[in-house]
């Protein structure tokens, strides 16, 4: 006596191929759902975890905008600047300038004399990649070698290149000649 | 009881979906940079409402997404 092997069925219009075993679908493990075999199938999967990985994206930007936030919080906390001496404001010449750190060791800051009593100070990142500005008094100018972006000297404000903010003014006082940093200003 | 969506009406229900995550994702793109650019530039208030609008979006791209999971899903 012969007996016939029970033949697979379809357990739904769309299914094209059908497991060895014969289950529906939605009874197979789950690799067989994430790895299919028919073109339909797959294209929906592959769309689905494209989106997927676009919603962990905007995850990823959901936590960089609470990372501002926090920064924000944390940079009101500070409030009121020190107030902190840089150097005898006769010891940088005219034409000279002198690196500090302002109101931190790491925070790298540069002043500029142009005259008897003007001095100019800003924060030395470029307000572009964090490049550190040297100053060229010849050109009146402040000078990031990364991308040739030029701040005026006597401003801060981005003159040519790429910048678009100008650089961090550092406040300055002069006291029994000795020079002082006293706050700083950030600027649109 | 509602009728199960055909594999077709589901590729195109995640193609609309993927077209408006994607248009949220690049909005998001978008407000993160601005955000950042104000925020460097010392403008504070900007900060705050960017963020829920951020968070605005993910919940809503969560949302969709867990919709193609839950179409997904076999009914009895």
């Amino acid at each position: 006596m012969t007996t016939t092997p029970t033949q697979p069925t379809r357990t739904t219009p769309d299914q094209l191929s059908i497991p060895p075993d014969g289950r529906p679908y939605h009874d197979q493990p789950q690799w067989r759902n994430d790895f299919p075999i028919d073109w339909p199938q797959d294209e929906f999967v592959a769309r689905r975890d494209f989106t997927k990985f676009l919603v962990l994206t905007s995850f990823a930007f959901a936590v960089g905008q609470l990372w501002i936030v926090f920064e924000n919080f944390r940079r009101k906390r500070k409030g009121q600047l020190p107030v902190m001496r840089i150097a005898r404001a006769e010891a940088i010449p005219i034409g000279g300038s002198l690196v500090f750190g302002y109101p931190e060791a790491h925070d790298t800051c540069i002043v500029v004399r142009t005259g008897g009593q003007q001095y100019f100070a800003y924060n030395q990142k470029c307000t572009h990649l964090s490049c550190a500005v040297v100053p060229d008094l010849a050109h009146g100018r402040f000078l990031c070698p990364c991308h040739n972006g030029s701040f005026e000297l006597r401003t801060g404000i981005p003159i040519a290149g790429p910048p678009r903010r100008p650089l961090e003014r550092i406040l300055l006082e002069i006291r029994d000649g000795d020079l002082y940093a006293i706050g700083r200003e950030v600027r649109a | 009881m509602k009728r199960a969506f055909s594999r077709q009406q589901k590729t195109t229900i995640v193609f609309g979906i993927l077209a408006l995550v994607l248009m949220t994702v690049v909005l998001q793109l978008w407000l993160l940079t601005a955000t950042m650019n104000a925020f460097l530039a010392g403008q504070e208030r900007v900060v705050i409402p960017a963020a829920i609008a951020s968070i605005v979006c993910f919940a809503l791209n969560l949302g969709l997404l867990s919709y193609i999971y839950r179409m997904e899903r076999p009914r009895f």
